[in-house]
C-alpha cells in the first residue's frame, strides 16, 4: 500500500459526529405505508411511466423506462398496487414537484423473476444497456447514470479507476457501514467497472477515520485476489469531492469547469454505486433500495437499508427523533439542505437524513461585513478567492464573478464554515450562478426569437414577391388575352377584372412599408435594451460558458443544483 | 424555516479575531509600561474611550446596530495602535483627536468596518504628525520615569510641558546627530557614547519592539496572519539597511538597529497585516510588505519625519487593490496555464 499521496489546498476539519451512527449494523427498514417513487431521480431525461393506476406490480418490476441515452430506468421497490401517478414534492431545496408513481405495498414483498446476468457472455455495450435498464446511477450525490461513465474516451488512455469511499461529510456513515458489512460485493462491482474501462490502476480511496472499513476492503481484495489498492487518505473535508480525491490519489488536477474526468484518464465512482452495479449483474436486482444514515437529533442513530420512495418523515421515525426536532436535512451538514416537505420520498441519491434542531445547529450569528481576512481563500479547495466573488456577487457584477472563476466553485461550504463574519458565502455564489444562467437563457431565447422573426419577415417578403410576380404574369396573360380578344373584338368582363387587381397593389405596398418600418423600430429598440453583462467576454470565458450551457442542456435545466453538486460526490 | 448549508460552522467571529490581536499586543504594552511608566496605560484608556464613543455616535448616525458593531472590537484595535504609536506623554487631546479622525473619517466615512482603504491608525498618525509636528516628536527621556501623578498632570495639561522631559526618539536622535555632525560623527561612536542607546538600538525601546515581535509570532502561530507580509517587510528593511551599512558603516546604522527601532516590529506584525487595507493574495502580501519595508526605511533615514512606517503603509494601501488584481493566484486545475 505504498503509494504517494498528494495534497489539495485548503479544506476544513469539522467535527465528524460519525460515531453517532457507525456502531450499529445496517438494518432493513420495515415496509412503509406507501411508496412515492419519483420518475426523475438522476441527471438526464425523465423516464416514461410504463404502468397505469390500478396495476399490480412486483418488486423489481420496471415502472419507468429510460428516456434517451442519459437516463436510467425506475423500478417498483416492493410488490403492491399503483394507486396514483401524479405530481409530488421532490426532495429538492426548491420544493418543486415532479411526476411520481405511488405504490401501496401489499406486504408480501414479492419479487419479479430475477437472477444473475450471464456476465461472461456480455459485450461492453450489453453491460451499459443492462445497467441502464437496471436503474444504476451514481449514489454519491448527483445521480449521474453509471453507464454514461463506463465508455472510455478512445483518445485518452484510462490510467486510474478510483472508487470514492472517502465519505468526508460529517454525520454520514452509510458508505462506512456498507464497506464494513458488504466489502466483497463492493470489490466485485469494482471489478465490473475495471473490466469496462481497462484502467492501468484501480484505487479505492477511504478517509483514514474508517479503519474498520479499510480493513474489510483489504480483506475482500485479498480474498478475491484482485489487484486493487485500498488507500487511506487523510480525513480533511472535502477529500471526497471527486476532483479533490483525484488530486490526493494521483496528483492530477482536473479543472473545475471540466466536466468529464475521463478526459484526463481518470474515472471516479462512488463505493455504493459499485455495490449497486454488482447487485444488478450478480443477482439481477435493480436499484430499488439503498443504505441511508439516520442521525442528528435522534435517540437511536443508525443506518437502514431503505426502499426508494419511502417518505422521509416515516423513515426518520425509525431512529426515534427527539421531540425538539424541527426539520430534516437531506445529505450532510456541509452540503445538504433542509427538505421543504418532510413527506417527500428518499431517492437513489439520498444518503443521509439528519434530524435538525436548534440545539444541534444553533441559529447563525448575524452577518457582519467582510474584513477581507482571507480565511475563506485559505480554506477553498479550488483555490478561489471567495471574498472577491462575494464582493462582486453582492454588487451583481456578474462579469467580474466569472473573471474570478465562479463556475469553478463546487459549493462545498468550506468558506462559509470558516468565515468570522458569518457571511453565507455559498448562498451568494449560488445566487450569482443562477443569475448568470438566467441571463444567458434570456439572451439565447431573445436571439432565437429574433431569428424566428427575421425568418418570418423574409418569408412574408418572399410570398409577397411571389404573389406580385404571379399577378404580373396573370396581368400580362390577361393583357395578351385581352389584346387577342380585342383583336377578335370580344366582351369587357375580363377588362373590368384587371384594373381591380392592379388597384389592390398600391394599398398593399403602403401597408407593407408601414409594417416593415414598425419592425425596424422594434428591432432597434430590442437591440438597445439587450443585456450587456456578457458582452465583453474573453474567448476563454465564452468557451467556458458555452460548455456550461451545453452541460446544462444535456442535464436538463431544472437539474441545475444537482448538476453543480455532482462534481463533488459522484 | 430557511437556513442554507453549511449547517456546521467553525467557532469564529470578528470579535474573536480582534480580541486576539489585542492579546498579542499585551507583551509589548507590558514592556512599554515598565519602560516609561503608567502613562501609556492612560493613553490606551483615552484612545479606547474616544474610539468607542466615536464609533457609537457614528453608528447611531448611520443607523447601524450599536451592540453588534461596538462589540466587534475593531475600534479598540485601532485605538490601541494609535496610543502605541503616539508619544506616551502627548497631551490627551492629541490622542483623542487622532482617534476621532481615525474612526470618523478614515473608517466610517469610507463605509465602516471592512471598507476603509487606509489603515485608520496610520491615518491618525500621519494627520497628527503633519498638524502637530512638535508635540508628535516629544518623547520622554529614558531614565526619567515620572510617578503616575506627574505623568497625568502632563497628559492633561495641568503641569507645564518641560522641554527637558522630552527628548527625541533614538531613530530621530541618530538622524539629527548624523546630519549636524556633517561627516564628523560616526554611528558606532554615537551608539557607544550616547545614553539613549542600549545593546542594539534605543535603550529600553529595543525590548518593546522585541515584545511586539513575540506577539506577532503568536498571531502567526494562531494563523490570524500569514508570514508573507511581515517577512517581506523585515527582509526589505534588512536588505536596504544592510546594503548601506556595509557600504558605509560610519554613516548608516546596522539592520539590527533598524529592526529594533521605531515602529518596525509593530508595523511588520500589526499594521501591514491589517487585512482590510492590505493585500490579500500571497504574492500581493509579499509585494505589499516589501514595498512598505523599503519605503519605511527611506522615509526614516532620508526623510524629514522621525519614522517612516505610517507613510510607507499609507502609500502601499493606495496600491493594494492594483497589486491584488495583478497577483491573483492560479486556481485549482489551471496551474499549467491551461485555459
Amino acid at each position: 500500500m505504498l503509494s504517494q499521496l498528494f495534497k489539495f489546498h485548503g479544506g476544513v476539519k469539522p467535527a465528524s459526529h460519525k460515531d453517532l451512527s457507525n456502531q450499529a449494523p445496517i438494518v432493513t427498514a420495515p415496509l412503509p405505508s406507501r411508496l412515492i417513487v419519483p420518475l426523475h431521480q438522476s441527471i438526464g431525461g425523465t423516464p416514461r411511466p410504463v404502468v397505469a393506476v390500478g396495476d399490480r406490480v412486483l418488486k423489481g418490476q420496471l415502472i419507468g423506462e429510460a428516456d434517451g441515452w442519459l437516463s436510467a430506468a425506475i423500478h417498483a421497490p416492493t410488490s403492491g398496487t399503483v394507486v396514483e401517478i401524479a405530481m409530488h414534492t421532490r426532495p429538492h431545496p426548491s420544493g418543486l414537484s415532479s411526476q411520481c408513481v405511488v405504490i401501496e405495498p401489499d406486504g408480501r414483498d414479492e419479487w419479479i423473476a430475477h437472477g444473475p446476468a450471464d456476465y461472461a457472455a456480455m459485450t461492453p455495450a450489453d453491460i451499459c444497456s443492462y445497467l441502464q435498464r437496471y436503474g444504476i446511477v451514481g449514489l454519491g450525490g448527483a445521480g449521474f447514470p453509471t453507464h454514461g461513465k463506463l465508455t472510455a474516451n478512445p483518445k485518452v488512455a484510462m490510467a486510474e479507476l478510483i472508487i470514492n469511499a472517502a465519505e468526508c461529510e460529517p454525520y454520514i456513515t452509510c458508505d462506512d457501514r456498507l464497506m464494513r458489512e458488504r466489502a466483497e460485493e463492493i470489490v466485485r462491482g469494482t471489478a465490473i467497472f475495471r473490466d469496462m474501462l481497462k484502467p492501468q490502476k484501480v484505487i479505492i480511496g477511504v478517509e483514514d477515520n474508517k479503519p474498520e472499513a479499510i480493513a474489510a476492503l483489504c480483506a475482500a481484495v485479498t480474498a478475491l485476489a484482485e489487484p486493487f489498492t485500498v488507500v487511506p487518505v487523510p480525513a480533511l473535508y472535502p477529500a471526497g469531492g471527486a476532483k479533490q480525491l483525484i488530486r490526493v490519489l494521483t496528483g492530477k488536477e482536473v479543472p473545475g469547469a471540466m466536466r468529464s474526468t475521463a478526459d484526463m484518464g481518470v474515472q471516479v465512482f462512488n463505493v455504493g454505486t459499485a455495490y449497486a452495479a454488482w447487485r444488478a449483474i450478480g443477482h439481477g436486482e435493480p436499484l430499488i433500495s439503498r443504505v441511508v444514515t439516520l442521525t442528528g437529533n435522534v435517540r437511536q442513530a443508525h443506518n437502514v437499508e431503505a426502499l426508494i420512495g419511502t417518505p422521509m418523515d416515516e423513515l426518520l421515525r425509525l431512529a426515534s427523533p427527539n421531540p425538539d426536532t424541527d426539520g430534516i436535512i437531506m445529505g450532510g451538514p456541509m452540503m445538504g439542505f433542509l427538505v421543504p416537505d418532510e413527506t417527500a420520498p428518499i431517492v437513489k441519491t439520498s444518503n443521509c437524513l439528519i434530524a435538525h434542531s436548534a440545539r444541534l445547529f444553533p441559529p447563525k450569528a448575524p452577518e457582519m461585513p467582510c474584513i477581507r481576512c482571507g480565511a475563506c481563500a485559505r480554506a477553498c479547495p479550488h483555490e478561489l478567492q471567495p471574498f472577491e466573488l462575494y464582493w462582486h456577487s453582492r454588487a451583481k457584477d456578474f462579469g467580474k464573478t466569472q473573471q474570478y472563476h465562479i463556475f469553478d466553485c463546487i459549493e462545498c461550504g468550506c468558506c462559509s464554515f470558516v468565515c468570522p463574519s458569518r457571511i453565507p458565502l455559498v448562498q451568494y455564489f449560488r445566487f450569482a450562478k443562477s443569475e448568470i444562467w438566467a441571463r444567458e437563457r434570456e439572451k439565447k431565447a431573445s436571439e432565437e426569437a429574433k431569428q424566428r422573426f427575421e425568418f418570418k419577415q423574409f418569408r412574408e417578403e418572399r410570398e409577397k414577391a411571389d404573389k406580385a410576380e404571379k399577378l404580373a404574369k396573370a396581368a400580362a396573360a390577361q393583357a395578351a388575352k385581352k389584346a387577342a380578344e380585342a383583336a377578335a373584338a370580344a366582351g369587357g368582363t375580363v377588362a373590368a377584372e384587371a384594373p381591380a387587381a392592379a388597384g389592390d397593389d398600391p394599398a398593399a405596398a403602403a401597408k407593407k412599408a408601414a409594417i416593415a418600418a414598425a419592425m425596424a423600430r422594434a428591432k432597434a429598440q430590442r437591440e438597445a435594451v439587450q443585456a450587456k453583462n456578457t458582452d465583453e467576454l474573453t474567448p476563454q470565458q465564452a468557451h467556458e460558458m458555452a460548455a456550461i450551457e451545453a452541460r446544462r442542456a444535456a442535464a436538463g435545466v431544472s437539474e441545475a443544483p444537482a448538476a453543480s453538486t455532482d462534481s463533488r460526490t459522484e | 424555516m430557511f437556513a442554507p448549508a453549511p449547517f456546521l460552522l467553525k467557532d469564529a467571529s470578528v470579535s474573536q479575531v480582534m480580541t486576539q490581536v489585542c492579546l498579542a499586543l499585551i507583551p509589548g504594552i507590558a514592556v512599554y509600561a515598565w519602560l516609561v511608566g503608567p502613562a501609556i496605560l492612560v493613553q490606551l484608556a483615552i484612545a479606547s474611550f474616544t474610539a468607542l464613543l466615536a464609533e457609537a455616535a457614528i453608528l447611531r448616525l448611520r443607523d447601524k446596530p450599536l451592540a453588534l458593531f461596538l462589540s466587534d472590537g475593531s475600534a479598540v484595535v485601532t485605538a490601541w495602535l494609535i496610543a502605541l504609536t503616539f508619544p506616551p506623554l502627548a497631551p490627551w487631546w492629541l490622542v483623542a483627536t487622532g482617534t476621532l479622525f481615525a474612526i470618523v473619517v478614515a473608517k466610517h466615512l469610507y463605509g465602516g468596518l471592512g471598507q476603509n482603504p487606509f489603515n485608520p491608525a496610520m491615518v491618525a498618525f500621519a494627520v497628527c504628525i503633519v498638524a502637530f509636528p512638535a508635540l508628535m516628536s516629544q518623547w520622554p527621556s529614558i531614565g526619567l520615569k515620572l510617578p503616575l501623578l506627574d505623568q497625568l498632570n502632563i497628559i492633561f495639561g495641568l503641569a507645564p510641558r518641560v522641554d527637558a522631559l522630552s527628548g527625541a526618539t533614538p531613530l530621530d536622535a541618530m538622524k539629527t546627530a548624523l546630519k549636524l555632525g556633517e561627516g564628523q560623527v560616526n554611528v558606532a561612536h554615537l551608539l557607544e557614547n550616547q545614553d539613549i542607546y542600549g545593546n542594539f538600538a534605543g535603550r529600553g525601546w529595543e525590548w518593546v519592539t522585541g515584545a511586539y515581535l513575540l506577539g506577532g509570532l503568536w498571531l502567526w502561530q494562531r494563523k490570524l496572519i500569514t508570514w508573507h507580509a511581515p517577512l517581506a517587510f523585515l527582509a526589505a528593511m534588512v536588505l536596504i539597511s544592510g546594503g548601506l551599512w556595509l557600504y558605509r558603516p560610519e554613516s548608516f546604522a546596522s539592520p539590527l538597529f533598524h529592526l529594533l527601532s521605531g515602529g518596525a516590529m509593530l508595523g511588520a506584525f500589526f499594521i501591514i497585516t491589517d487585512p482590510v487595507s492590505g493585500c490579500t493574495t500571497p504574492r500581493g502580501k509579499l509585494i505589499f510588505g516589501f514595498g512598505a519595508g523599503l519605503l519605511a526605511y527611506i522615509v526614516r533615514v532620508f526623510g524629514g519625519y522621525p519614522d517612516g512606517v505610517a507613510f510607507a503603509v499609507l502609500l502601499m494601501n493606495l496600491s493594494a487593490p492594483l497589486i491584488d488584481r495583478l497577483t491573483q493566484p492560479r486556481i485549482f486545475g489551471m496551474k499549467e496555464g491551461r485555459p
